[in-house]
Protein backbone atom coordinates (compact mmCIF):
# COMPACT_ATOMS: atom_id res chain seq x y z
CA UNK A 1 0.00 0.00 0.00
CA UNK A 2 1.18 3.75 -0.50
CA UNK A 3 1.19 6.11 1.97
CA UNK A 4 -2.06 7.41 1.28
CA UNK A 5 -3.79 4.28 0.98
CA UNK A 6 -2.66 3.21 4.47
CA UNK A 7 -3.85 7.11 5.70
CA UNK A 8 -7.14 6.14 4.45
CA UNK A 9 -7.05 2.29 5.48
CA UNK A 10 -6.48 3.47 9.06
CA UNK A 11 -9.32 6.34 9.01
CA UNK A 12 -11.47 3.36 7.50
CA UNK A 13 -10.43 1.07 10.30
CA UNK A 14 -11.13 3.78 13.12
CA UNK A 15 -15.06 4.37 11.53
CA UNK A 16 -15.68 0.70 11.49
CA UNK A 17 -14.32 0.20 15.27
CA UNK A 18 -16.09 3.35 15.74
CA UNK A 19 -19.68 1.89 14.50
CA UNK A 20 -19.18 -0.97 16.09
CA UNK A 21 -18.96 0.69 19.54
CA UNK A 22 -21.62 2.70 18.77
CA UNK A 23 -24.09 -0.35 17.54
CA UNK A 24 -23.07 -2.15 21.15
CA UNK A 25 -23.26 0.72 23.32
CA UNK A 26 -20.17 -0.34 24.62
CA UNK A 27 -16.55 0.24 24.10
CA UNK A 28 -13.08 1.91 24.57
CA UNK A 29 -12.92 4.42 21.99
CA UNK A 30 -10.17 6.51 22.68
CA UNK A 31 -7.12 3.63 22.49
CA UNK A 32 -9.24 2.11 19.73
CA UNK A 33 -8.47 4.93 18.08
CA UNK A 34 -4.36 5.75 19.04
CA UNK A 35 -3.79 2.77 18.25
CA UNK A 36 -5.49 2.05 14.44
CA UNK A 37 -2.53 3.74 12.75
CA UNK A 38 0.06 1.18 14.46
CA UNK A 39 -2.40 -1.68 13.89
CA UNK A 40 -3.21 -1.05 10.17
CA UNK A 41 0.92 -0.52 9.49
CA UNK A 42 1.23 -3.97 11.16
CA UNK A 43 -1.51 -5.76 9.05
CA UNK A 44 -1.62 -4.29 5.46
CA UNK A 45 2.29 -3.70 5.45
CA UNK A 46 4.71 -4.89 7.57
CA UNK A 47 3.08 -8.13 9.30
CA UNK A 48 4.13 -11.74 7.18
CA UNK A 49 0.14 -12.88 8.83
CA UNK A 50 -2.91 -12.76 6.32
CA UNK A 51 -6.04 -15.55 6.41
CA UNK A 52 -4.12 -17.08 3.71
CA UNK A 53 -1.40 -18.51 6.03
CA UNK A 54 -3.62 -17.44 9.59
CA UNK A 55 -2.72 -21.85 10.69
CA UNK A 56 0.93 -21.86 8.89
CA UNK A 57 3.11 -22.66 11.83
CA UNK A 58 5.83 -20.24 9.76
CA UNK A 59 3.09 -17.10 10.57
CA UNK A 60 4.20 -13.77 12.05
CA UNK A 61 2.76 -14.06 15.40
CA UNK A 62 0.60 -10.95 17.01
CA UNK A 63 -0.48 -10.43 20.06
CA UNK A 64 -2.79 -7.47 21.36
CA UNK A 65 -1.52 -7.11 24.82
CA UNK A 66 -4.03 -3.81 24.92
CA UNK A 67 -6.99 -6.37 24.64
CA UNK A 68 -9.62 -3.27 25.16
CA UNK A 69 -8.36 -1.77 22.06
CA UNK A 70 -9.99 -5.02 20.27
CA UNK A 71 -12.12 -3.37 18.15
CA UNK A 72 -9.83 -1.75 15.63
CA UNK A 73 -8.02 -5.11 15.23
CA UNK A 74 -11.71 -7.09 14.46
CA UNK A 75 -12.64 -4.61 11.80
CA UNK A 76 -9.09 -5.07 10.60
CA UNK A 77 -9.27 -8.98 10.71
CA UNK A 78 -12.66 -8.94 9.54
CA UNK A 79 -11.14 -6.71 6.60
CA UNK A 80 -8.55 -8.72 5.55
CA UNK A 81 -10.82 -11.90 5.52
CA UNK A 82 -10.06 -13.85 8.51
CA UNK A 83 -13.55 -14.17 9.31
CA UNK A 84 -17.15 -12.75 6.99
CA UNK A 85 -16.61 -8.59 7.45
CA UNK A 86 -20.53 -8.89 8.33
CA UNK A 87 -19.73 -10.76 11.48
CA UNK A 88 -18.76 -7.33 13.00
CA UNK A 89 -22.47 -6.63 13.33
CA UNK A 90 -22.11 -9.15 16.32
CA UNK A 91 -19.76 -7.12 18.21
CA UNK A 92 -20.94 -7.41 21.84
CA UNK A 93 -23.63 -9.30 21.21
CA UNK A 94 -25.33 -12.09 23.19
CA UNK A 95 -23.58 -15.44 21.75
CA UNK A 96 -21.08 -13.34 19.52
CA UNK A 97 -17.25 -14.95 19.77
CA UNK A 98 -16.55 -11.36 18.99
CA UNK A 99 -16.54 -9.73 22.48
CA UNK A 100 -15.01 -6.67 24.41
CA UNK A 101 -11.35 -8.43 24.33
CA UNK A 102 -9.35 -10.42 21.76
CA UNK A 103 -11.05 -13.88 21.61
CA UNK A 104 -8.93 -16.73 20.43
CA UNK A 105 -12.38 -18.27 19.00
CA UNK A 106 -12.05 -15.71 16.45
CA UNK A 107 -9.79 -16.92 13.44
CA UNK A 108 -6.81 -14.72 13.85
CA UNK A 109 -6.61 -14.39 17.24
CA UNK A 110 -3.61 -16.15 18.59
CA UNK A 111 -4.65 -15.90 22.36
CA UNK A 112 -7.19 -14.51 24.58
CA UNK A 113 -5.76 -11.75 25.85
CA UNK A 114 -7.16 -8.38 28.23
CA UNK A 115 -6.06 -8.88 31.46
CA UNK A 116 -3.20 -6.47 31.25
CA UNK A 117 0.60 -7.37 31.65
CA UNK A 118 0.01 -10.36 29.63
CA UNK A 119 1.06 -9.98 26.09
CA UNK A 120 4.24 -9.73 26.57
CA UNK A 121 5.52 -12.67 28.23
CA UNK A 122 3.35 -14.97 25.85
CA UNK A 123 5.04 -12.49 23.21
CA UNK A 124 8.52 -13.50 24.65
CA UNK A 125 7.53 -17.51 24.34
CA UNK A 126 6.56 -17.14 20.88
CA UNK A 127 9.80 -16.12 20.22
CA UNK A 128 12.07 -18.03 21.77
CA UNK A 129 9.74 -20.73 20.17
CA UNK A 130 11.03 -19.57 16.91
CA UNK A 131 14.58 -19.26 18.11
CA UNK A 132 14.58 -22.59 19.81
CA UNK A 133 12.74 -24.16 16.51
CA UNK A 134 15.18 -22.59 13.51
CA UNK A 135 11.49 -20.37 11.79
CA UNK A 136 12.05 -17.36 10.70
CA UNK A 137 8.89 -15.72 11.87
CA UNK A 138 8.41 -12.59 13.63
CA UNK A 139 6.67 -12.33 16.98
CA UNK A 140 4.35 -8.56 17.20
CA UNK A 141 3.07 -7.66 20.61
CA UNK A 142 1.18 -4.76 21.09
CA UNK A 143 0.77 -2.77 24.90
CA UNK A 144 -0.69 0.14 26.60
CA UNK A 145 0.94 2.62 28.32
CA UNK A 146 -0.93 2.21 31.41
CA UNK A 147 -0.65 -1.32 31.48
CA UNK A 148 3.78 -0.54 31.55
CA UNK A 149 2.40 -0.41 35.75
CA UNK A 150 2.53 -4.25 35.29
CA UNK A 151 4.90 -6.11 36.82
CA UNK A 152 4.80 -8.97 34.84
CA UNK A 153 5.68 -6.82 31.88
CA UNK A 154 9.61 -5.94 33.40
CA UNK A 155 9.62 -9.74 33.87
CA UNK A 156 9.17 -10.29 30.38
CA UNK A 157 11.44 -7.26 29.41
CA UNK A 158 13.82 -8.74 31.40
CA UNK A 159 13.67 -12.54 29.56
CA UNK A 160 13.44 -10.66 26.53
CA UNK A 161 16.95 -9.50 26.69
CA UNK A 162 18.27 -12.46 28.81
CA UNK A 163 17.26 -14.14 25.30
CA UNK A 164 18.36 -11.83 22.79
CA UNK A 165 15.12 -12.05 21.12
CA UNK A 166 16.04 -9.85 17.47
CA UNK A 167 12.87 -11.45 16.40
CA UNK A 168 10.57 -9.44 18.71
CA UNK A 169 9.12 -6.25 17.96
CA UNK A 170 6.79 -4.59 20.84
CA UNK A 171 5.08 -1.78 20.54
CA UNK A 172 3.72 0.61 23.48
CA UNK A 173 1.10 3.06 22.27
CA UNK A 174 2.33 5.81 24.32
CA UNK A 175 -0.83 7.82 24.03
CA UNK A 176 -0.59 9.38 28.01
CA UNK A 177 -3.89 8.73 29.74
CA UNK A 178 -5.33 6.08 31.43
CA UNK A 179 -8.85 5.76 32.39
CA UNK A 180 -8.16 7.76 35.44
CA UNK A 181 -6.12 10.46 34.04
CA UNK A 182 -3.07 11.15 32.91
CA UNK A 183 -0.26 8.37 33.01
CA UNK A 184 2.23 10.79 34.84
CA UNK A 185 -0.13 11.49 37.41
CA UNK A 186 -1.46 7.78 37.59
CA UNK A 187 1.97 6.19 37.92
CA UNK A 188 4.46 7.88 36.56
CA UNK A 189 6.04 6.70 33.60
CA UNK A 190 8.75 8.63 32.16
CA UNK A 191 11.79 8.15 31.06
CA UNK A 192 9.91 4.69 29.76
CA UNK A 193 12.20 4.62 27.14
CA UNK A 194 15.44 4.87 29.11
CA UNK A 195 13.64 2.19 31.30
CA UNK A 196 13.87 0.04 28.45
CA UNK A 197 16.78 0.93 27.45
CA UNK A 198 18.75 -0.14 30.50
CA UNK A 199 17.25 -3.56 30.55
CA UNK A 200 18.95 -3.89 27.13
CA UNK A 201 16.44 -3.31 24.31
CA UNK A 202 16.59 -1.39 20.99
CA UNK A 203 14.52 1.61 21.68
CA UNK A 204 13.02 3.48 19.00
CA UNK A 205 10.54 6.54 19.76
CA UNK A 206 8.58 8.14 17.31
CA UNK A 207 5.18 9.20 16.12
CA UNK A 208 2.69 6.58 16.00
CA UNK A 209 -0.04 7.89 14.41
CA UNK A 210 2.35 9.02 11.49
CA UNK A 211 2.12 6.30 9.04
CA UNK A 212 4.75 6.85 7.28
CA UNK A 213 7.21 6.75 10.14
CA UNK A 214 5.71 2.98 11.04
CA UNK A 215 6.34 2.12 7.84
CA UNK A 216 9.75 3.30 7.71
CA UNK A 217 10.34 1.49 11.18
CA UNK A 218 8.88 -1.57 10.55
CA UNK A 219 11.02 -1.92 7.39
CA UNK A 220 14.47 -1.06 8.64
CA UNK A 221 17.32 -3.09 9.77
CA UNK A 222 17.24 -3.27 13.82
CA UNK A 223 20.33 -4.13 15.36
CA UNK A 224 20.96 -8.02 16.48
CA UNK A 225 20.95 -9.79 19.88
CA UNK A 226 18.56 -7.42 21.20
CA UNK A 227 14.52 -7.07 21.41
CA UNK A 228 13.39 -3.97 19.58
CA UNK A 229 10.86 -1.58 21.21
CA UNK A 230 8.96 0.92 19.19
CA UNK A 231 7.83 3.65 21.97
CA UNK A 232 4.49 4.88 19.76
CA UNK A 233 3.64 8.85 20.67
CA UNK A 234 -0.14 8.74 19.91
CA UNK A 235 -2.96 10.87 20.48
CA UNK A 236 -5.73 8.80 22.62
CA UNK A 237 -8.96 9.59 20.28
CA UNK A 238 -6.87 10.14 17.20
CA UNK A 239 -9.58 11.75 14.77
CA UNK A 240 -12.29 12.11 16.54
CA UNK A 241 -12.52 16.01 17.39
CA UNK A 242 -14.47 15.31 20.08
CA UNK A 243 -12.11 12.79 22.05
CA UNK A 244 -8.71 13.54 21.22
CA UNK A 245 -6.75 13.84 24.51
CA UNK A 246 -9.81 13.48 26.94
CA UNK A 247 -9.66 10.86 29.02
CA UNK A 248 -13.34 10.44 29.31
CA UNK A 249 -13.73 8.73 26.00
CA UNK A 250 -11.40 6.05 27.18
CA UNK A 251 -15.03 3.73 26.99
CA UNK A 252 -17.25 6.00 26.14
CA UNK A 253 -19.29 6.06 23.58
CA UNK A 254 -20.47 8.32 20.48
CA UNK A 255 -23.91 9.46 19.99
CA UNK A 256 -25.44 9.26 16.42
CA UNK A 257 -24.40 12.88 15.79
CA UNK A 258 -20.50 12.34 17.31
CA UNK A 259 -20.57 8.72 14.95
CA UNK A 260 -21.28 11.19 12.30
CA UNK A 261 -19.05 14.11 12.92
CA UNK A 262 -16.56 11.50 13.05
CA UNK A 263 -17.44 10.04 9.90
CA UNK A 264 -16.91 13.59 8.57
CA UNK A 265 -13.46 13.83 10.28
CA UNK A 266 -12.01 10.68 8.70
CA UNK A 267 -13.35 11.00 5.33
CA UNK A 268 -15.85 8.53 5.57
CA UNK A 269 -19.39 8.65 3.97
CA UNK A 270 -20.47 5.19 5.47
CA UNK A 271 -19.72 2.02 7.39
CA UNK A 272 -21.58 -1.22 6.21
CA UNK A 273 -20.84 -4.60 7.69
CA UNK B 1 8.80 -51.02 51.01
CA UNK B 2 10.20 -49.09 48.17
CA UNK B 3 9.70 -45.29 48.76
CA UNK B 4 10.30 -42.63 45.89
CA UNK B 5 9.30 -39.07 45.69
CA UNK B 6 7.04 -38.17 42.90
CA UNK B 7 9.25 -35.32 41.93
CA UNK B 8 11.95 -37.73 40.61
CA UNK B 9 9.51 -40.03 39.02
CA UNK B 10 8.37 -36.96 36.59
CA UNK B 11 11.23 -35.14 35.89
CA UNK B 12 13.23 -38.79 34.73
CA UNK B 13 10.14 -40.01 32.81
CA UNK B 14 9.90 -36.22 31.02
CA UNK B 15 13.41 -36.44 29.83
CA UNK B 16 12.74 -39.83 28.40
CA UNK B 17 10.21 -38.58 26.36
CA UNK B 18 11.86 -34.80 25.32
CA UNK B 19 14.77 -37.45 24.01
CA UNK B 20 12.67 -38.67 21.77
CA UNK B 21 9.91 -36.03 21.17
CA UNK B 22 12.07 -32.43 20.81
CA UNK B 23 8.40 -30.77 20.62
CA UNK B 24 8.61 -30.76 24.74
CA UNK B 25 10.13 -28.64 26.40
CA UNK B 26 10.86 -27.80 30.35
CA UNK B 27 11.02 -24.72 32.23
CA UNK B 28 12.21 -23.42 35.71
CA UNK B 29 11.81 -20.55 37.44
CA UNK B 30 15.40 -20.99 39.60
CA UNK B 31 13.68 -23.96 40.47
CA UNK B 32 15.87 -26.45 38.67
CA UNK B 33 17.26 -27.72 41.51
CA UNK B 34 14.30 -28.39 44.02
CA UNK B 35 12.16 -30.06 40.64
CA UNK B 36 14.99 -32.05 39.74
CA UNK B 37 15.30 -31.14 35.92
CA UNK B 38 19.24 -30.27 36.50
CA UNK B 39 19.92 -33.32 34.32
CA UNK B 40 17.28 -32.30 31.91
CA UNK B 41 18.83 -28.86 31.47
CA UNK B 42 22.50 -30.27 31.36
CA UNK B 43 21.28 -32.89 28.57
CA UNK B 44 18.55 -31.00 26.23
CA UNK B 45 19.60 -27.68 27.22
CA UNK B 46 17.73 -26.32 23.87
CA UNK B 47 14.46 -27.51 25.64
CA UNK B 48 14.83 -26.11 28.36
CA UNK B 49 14.08 -22.46 29.30
CA UNK B 50 15.45 -20.87 32.64
CA UNK B 51 12.41 -18.07 33.27
CA UNK B 52 14.20 -16.85 36.34
CA UNK B 53 12.17 -15.91 39.84
CA UNK B 54 9.24 -14.75 37.65
CA UNK B 55 6.66 -17.14 37.61
CA UNK B 56 3.50 -14.97 35.80
CA UNK B 57 6.47 -14.61 33.28
CA UNK B 58 7.16 -18.39 32.88
CA UNK B 59 3.51 -19.53 32.68
CA UNK B 60 3.36 -16.38 29.87
CA UNK B 61 6.42 -17.30 27.97
CA UNK B 62 4.71 -21.58 28.36
CA UNK B 63 1.69 -20.18 26.48
CA UNK B 64 3.99 -18.66 23.65
CA UNK B 65 5.86 -21.60 23.13
CA UNK B 66 2.54 -23.79 22.82
CA UNK B 67 1.29 -20.60 20.08
CA UNK B 68 4.51 -21.76 18.50
CA UNK B 69 3.88 -25.73 18.12
CA UNK B 70 6.07 -26.90 21.39
CA UNK B 71 4.30 -28.82 25.09
CA UNK B 72 6.19 -27.11 27.37
CA UNK B 73 6.12 -28.30 30.93
CA UNK B 74 5.90 -25.30 33.93
CA UNK B 75 7.74 -26.97 36.74
CA UNK B 76 8.03 -25.20 39.98
CA UNK B 77 6.76 -25.00 43.67
CA UNK B 78 3.06 -25.33 43.71
CA UNK B 79 2.41 -22.47 46.33
CA UNK B 80 3.61 -19.70 43.50
CA UNK B 81 2.28 -21.75 40.57
CA UNK B 82 -0.88 -22.04 42.01
CA UNK B 83 -1.68 -18.35 43.47
CA UNK B 84 1.02 -15.70 41.66
CA UNK B 85 0.18 -16.87 38.51
CA UNK B 86 -2.93 -17.60 39.13
CA UNK B 87 -4.37 -15.42 35.89
CA UNK B 88 -1.30 -16.63 33.72
CA UNK B 89 -3.19 -20.16 34.60
CA UNK B 90 -6.50 -18.79 33.57
CA UNK B 91 -6.42 -16.65 30.58
CA UNK B 92 -3.08 -17.23 28.96
CA UNK B 93 -3.65 -20.94 29.14
CA UNK B 94 -6.92 -22.30 30.02
CA UNK B 95 -9.02 -19.78 28.31
CA UNK B 96 -6.50 -19.73 25.23
CA UNK B 97 -6.65 -23.04 25.07
CA UNK B 98 -2.66 -23.52 24.89
CA UNK B 99 -1.40 -26.72 25.84
CA UNK B 100 1.00 -26.52 28.72
CA UNK B 101 1.86 -28.26 31.93
CA UNK B 102 2.12 -26.91 35.28
CA UNK B 103 4.03 -29.27 37.46
CA UNK B 104 3.71 -27.56 41.11
CA UNK B 105 5.97 -29.73 43.32
CA UNK B 106 6.66 -29.62 46.95
CA UNK B 107 3.20 -29.19 47.36
CA UNK B 108 0.43 -29.13 49.93
CA UNK B 109 2.67 -28.36 53.38
CA UNK B 110 5.80 -30.19 51.82
CA UNK B 111 7.89 -27.26 52.77
CA UNK B 112 7.04 -28.04 56.49
CA UNK B 113 8.67 -25.26 58.62
CA UNK B 114 9.01 -22.69 55.74
CA UNK B 115 5.37 -22.26 56.71
CA UNK B 116 2.34 -20.97 55.10
CA UNK B 117 4.21 -18.98 52.16
CA UNK B 118 5.18 -22.23 51.24
CA UNK B 119 2.20 -24.10 51.68
CA UNK B 120 -0.08 -24.75 48.53
CA UNK B 121 -3.59 -25.53 50.10
CA UNK B 122 -5.88 -23.61 48.27
CA UNK B 123 -4.53 -25.16 44.36
CA UNK B 124 -7.15 -27.86 44.06
CA UNK B 125 -10.34 -25.66 45.33
CA UNK B 126 -8.64 -22.13 42.62
CA UNK B 127 -7.50 -24.99 39.73
CA UNK B 128 -10.38 -27.03 39.67
CA UNK B 129 -12.90 -24.21 39.20
CA UNK B 130 -10.86 -23.17 35.79
CA UNK B 131 -12.89 -24.30 32.25
CA UNK B 132 -10.57 -25.86 30.13
CA UNK B 133 -7.98 -27.03 33.19
CA UNK B 134 -7.55 -30.85 34.14
CA UNK B 135 -6.62 -31.13 37.54
CA UNK B 136 -4.25 -34.20 38.96
CA UNK B 137 -3.40 -35.00 42.28
CA UNK B 138 -1.39 -38.60 41.67
CA UNK B 139 -0.32 -40.78 44.80
CA UNK B 140 2.53 -42.23 44.09
CA UNK B 141 5.54 -42.73 42.24
CA UNK B 142 4.45 -45.01 39.33
CA UNK B 143 1.04 -43.10 39.18
CA UNK B 144 3.33 -39.70 38.34
CA UNK B 145 5.55 -42.01 35.59
CA UNK B 146 1.72 -42.92 34.32
CA UNK B 147 0.38 -39.36 34.31
CA UNK B 148 3.71 -37.87 32.68
CA UNK B 149 3.23 -40.20 29.73
CA UNK B 150 -0.78 -38.94 29.25
CA UNK B 151 0.50 -35.85 29.84
CA UNK B 152 2.76 -35.71 27.16
CA UNK B 153 0.16 -37.07 24.72
CA UNK B 154 -2.15 -35.09 25.67
CA UNK B 155 -3.53 -31.83 23.72
CA UNK B 156 -5.59 -30.60 27.29
CA UNK B 157 -3.97 -28.25 29.47
CA UNK B 158 -3.54 -29.22 33.20
CA UNK B 159 -2.38 -28.44 36.41
CA UNK B 160 -0.89 -31.62 38.40
CA UNK B 161 0.95 -31.27 42.29
CA UNK B 162 3.22 -33.43 43.84
CA UNK B 163 4.73 -33.59 46.96
CA UNK B 164 8.54 -33.34 47.93
CA UNK B 165 9.69 -35.98 49.78
CA UNK B 166 9.82 -39.78 49.06
CA UNK B 167 6.46 -41.78 49.90
CA UNK B 168 5.87 -45.30 49.63
CA UNK B 169 5.38 -46.85 46.31
CA UNK B 170 2.03 -49.06 46.15
CA UNK B 171 1.08 -49.35 42.69
CA UNK B 172 2.25 -52.06 40.09
CA UNK B 173 4.45 -50.88 37.76
CA UNK B 174 2.33 -52.21 35.15
CA UNK B 175 -1.03 -51.03 36.64
CA UNK B 176 -2.51 -48.55 34.17
CA UNK B 177 -4.27 -45.18 34.96
CA UNK B 178 -7.40 -43.49 32.77
CA UNK B 179 -7.73 -39.64 33.55
CA UNK B 180 -11.17 -39.27 34.62
CA UNK B 181 -11.45 -42.67 36.28
CA UNK B 182 -10.94 -43.13 40.32
CA UNK B 183 -8.86 -46.33 41.07
CA UNK B 184 -10.47 -48.50 43.59
CA UNK B 185 -8.11 -49.91 45.37
CA UNK B 186 -10.08 -51.93 48.19
CA UNK B 187 -13.97 -52.82 48.49
CA UNK B 188 -16.02 -52.41 51.96
CA UNK B 189 -19.39 -51.86 52.74
CA UNK B 190 -19.38 -49.93 55.90
CA UNK B 191 -17.75 -47.05 54.55
CA UNK B 192 -15.99 -45.24 51.44
CA UNK B 193 -12.73 -43.61 52.08
CA UNK B 194 -11.90 -41.23 49.35
CA UNK B 195 -8.31 -39.69 48.97
CA UNK B 196 -5.87 -38.15 46.87
CA UNK B 197 -2.25 -37.77 46.73
CA UNK B 198 -0.24 -38.18 49.08
CA UNK B 199 -3.31 -39.39 51.64
CA UNK B 200 -3.91 -42.55 49.52
CA UNK B 201 -1.09 -44.29 51.18
CA UNK B 202 -2.46 -43.62 54.84
CA UNK B 203 -6.07 -44.17 53.62
CA UNK B 204 -5.02 -47.56 52.65
CA UNK B 205 -3.70 -48.03 56.08
CA UNK B 206 -6.78 -46.83 58.14
CA UNK B 207 -8.35 -49.38 56.27
CA UNK B 208 -6.75 -52.01 56.77
CA UNK B 209 -6.82 -51.13 60.70
CA UNK B 210 -10.52 -50.40 60.30
CA UNK B 211 -10.83 -54.10 58.90
CA UNK B 212 -9.08 -55.56 61.84
CA UNK B 213 -11.59 -53.73 63.93
CA UNK B 214 -14.09 -55.52 61.73
CA UNK B 215 -15.12 -52.54 59.61
CA UNK B 216 -15.04 -52.90 55.94
CA UNK B 217 -14.44 -49.56 53.84
CA UNK B 218 -14.06 -49.18 50.36
CA UNK B 219 -10.93 -46.86 49.27
CA UNK B 220 -10.35 -44.66 46.23
CA UNK B 221 -7.82 -43.10 44.72
CA UNK B 222 -8.75 -39.87 43.07
CA UNK B 223 -5.82 -39.04 41.73
CA UNK B 224 -8.31 -37.20 38.67
CA UNK B 225 -9.72 -33.84 40.34
CA UNK B 226 -11.08 -33.03 37.23
CA UNK B 227 -11.86 -35.17 35.42
CA UNK B 228 -13.70 -36.50 38.50
CA UNK B 229 -14.84 -39.75 38.72
CA UNK B 230 -18.69 -39.26 39.70
CA UNK B 231 -19.58 -42.83 39.04
CA UNK B 232 -17.03 -43.67 41.34
CA UNK B 233 -18.41 -41.66 43.69
CA UNK B 234 -21.56 -42.42 43.81
CA UNK B 235 -20.32 -46.10 44.12
CA UNK B 236 -18.96 -44.90 47.38
CA UNK B 237 -21.89 -43.23 48.84
CA UNK B 238 -23.50 -47.41 48.16
CA UNK B 239 -21.96 -47.57 51.64
CA UNK B 240 -23.88 -44.94 53.27
CA UNK B 241 -20.60 -42.90 54.53
CA UNK B 242 -18.11 -41.31 52.44
CA UNK B 243 -14.88 -39.88 53.97
CA UNK B 244 -12.69 -37.52 52.34
CA UNK B 245 -8.73 -36.84 52.90
CA UNK B 246 -6.44 -34.40 51.40
CA UNK B 247 -3.42 -32.35 51.99
CA UNK B 248 -5.55 -29.05 51.28
CA UNK B 249 -7.78 -26.67 52.65
CA UNK B 250 -11.37 -28.14 53.88
CA UNK B 251 -12.88 -25.56 51.75
CA UNK B 252 -13.35 -26.39 48.18
CA UNK B 253 -10.96 -29.27 47.32
CA UNK B 254 -11.77 -32.92 47.15
CA UNK B 255 -14.05 -33.25 50.16
CA UNK B 256 -15.88 -30.00 48.54
CA UNK B 257 -16.08 -31.24 44.99
CA UNK B 258 -17.10 -35.54 46.32
CA UNK B 259 -19.89 -33.33 48.53
CA UNK B 260 -20.89 -31.37 45.20
CA UNK B 261 -21.36 -34.83 43.73
CA UNK B 262 -23.38 -36.40 46.31
CA UNK B 263 -25.74 -33.47 48.10
CA UNK B 264 -27.31 -32.98 44.66
CA UNK B 265 -27.40 -36.56 43.50
CA UNK B 266 -27.36 -39.13 46.90
CA UNK B 267 -27.06 -37.49 49.85
CA UNK B 268 -24.96 -39.56 52.36
CA UNK B 269 -23.32 -38.68 55.28
CA UNK B 270 -19.78 -37.37 55.41
CA UNK B 271 -16.99 -36.04 56.65
CA UNK B 272 -14.34 -33.62 54.92
CA UNK B 273 -10.08 -34.62 56.64
CA UNK B 274 -8.15 -31.76 56.08
CA UNK B 275 -6.42 -28.41 57.07
CA UNK B 276 -8.89 -26.12 58.60
CA UNK B 277 -9.35 -22.49 57.88
CA UNK B 278 -6.77 -21.08 60.16
CA UNK B 279 -3.26 -20.12 60.14
CA UNK B 280 -1.23 -23.61 59.40
CA UNK B 281 0.56 -24.89 62.28
CA UNK B 282 4.16 -24.93 62.55
CA UNK B 283 6.47 -27.79 62.20
CA UNK B 284 8.02 -30.30 59.21
CA UNK B 285 5.19 -31.74 57.11
CA UNK B 286 4.64 -35.27 59.18
CA UNK B 287 4.50 -33.15 62.38
CA UNK B 288 2.12 -30.40 60.38
CA UNK B 289 0.02 -33.31 58.85
CA UNK B 290 0.11 -35.03 62.23
CA UNK B 291 -0.94 -32.21 64.27
CA UNK B 292 -4.22 -32.46 61.59
CA UNK B 293 -4.84 -36.52 62.35
CA UNK B 294 -3.83 -36.41 58.40
CA UNK B 295 -2.51 -39.82 59.27
CA UNK B 296 -3.90 -43.23 59.19
CA UNK B 297 -4.36 -42.83 62.72
CA UNK B 298 -6.56 -39.79 62.20
CA UNK B 299 -8.36 -41.00 59.45
CA UNK B 300 -8.91 -44.36 61.24
CA UNK B 301 -10.39 -42.40 64.10
CA UNK B 302 -12.34 -40.44 62.24
CA UNK B 303 -13.65 -43.34 60.43
CA UNK B 304 -14.98 -44.81 63.57
CA UNK B 305 -16.53 -41.35 64.75
CA UNK B 306 -18.24 -41.13 61.57
CA UNK B 307 -19.80 -44.42 61.95
CA UNK B 308 -20.82 -43.69 65.34
CA UNK B 309 -22.69 -40.91 64.56
CA UNK B 310 -23.85 -42.00 61.41
CA UNK B 311 -24.80 -45.45 61.17
CA UNK B 312 -24.75 -46.17 65.16
CA UNK B 313 -22.38 -48.69 64.81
Amino acid sequence: MTTQQLIDKANEIRACALTMIFNAQTGHTGGAMSVSDILTVLFYDAMNFGPENASSPDRDRFFLSKGHSCEPYYAILGDRGFFPRSQLATFSQAGSPIIGHPNNAVNGVEVCTGALGHGLPVAVGAAIGAKRTGKAYKTFVVMGDGEQAEGSVWEAAMAAANYKLDNLWAVVDRNGLQISGPTEDVMALDKLSEKYSSFGWDVTELDGNDVSALHEYFHSDRPKGKPHMLIARTVKGKGLPFAENRPEWHHKVPTVEQLREAYTALGIKEVRF
Amino acid sequence: MEMRHLRGAFTQEIERLATEDKTIFALATDSRGSVTLTDFAKHLPEQFVECGIAEQDAVGIAAGLANSGLRPFVCGPACFYSMRSAEQVKVDVAYSHTNVKIIGVSGGVSYGALGSTHHSTQDIALMRAIPGLEVFIPSDAVQMTALTDYLAKSDIAAYVRVGRGAVPVFYDVNASFTPGKAVKLKTGCDGAIIACGEMVYPALKAADKLNDKGYSFSVYDMFCIKPLDTIAILEAADTGFVLTAEEHSVYGGLGGAVSEVLSQVKPVPMTIMGLPDEKTFSGNSAEVLAHYGLTSEGIYERAVEGLKKWKSI
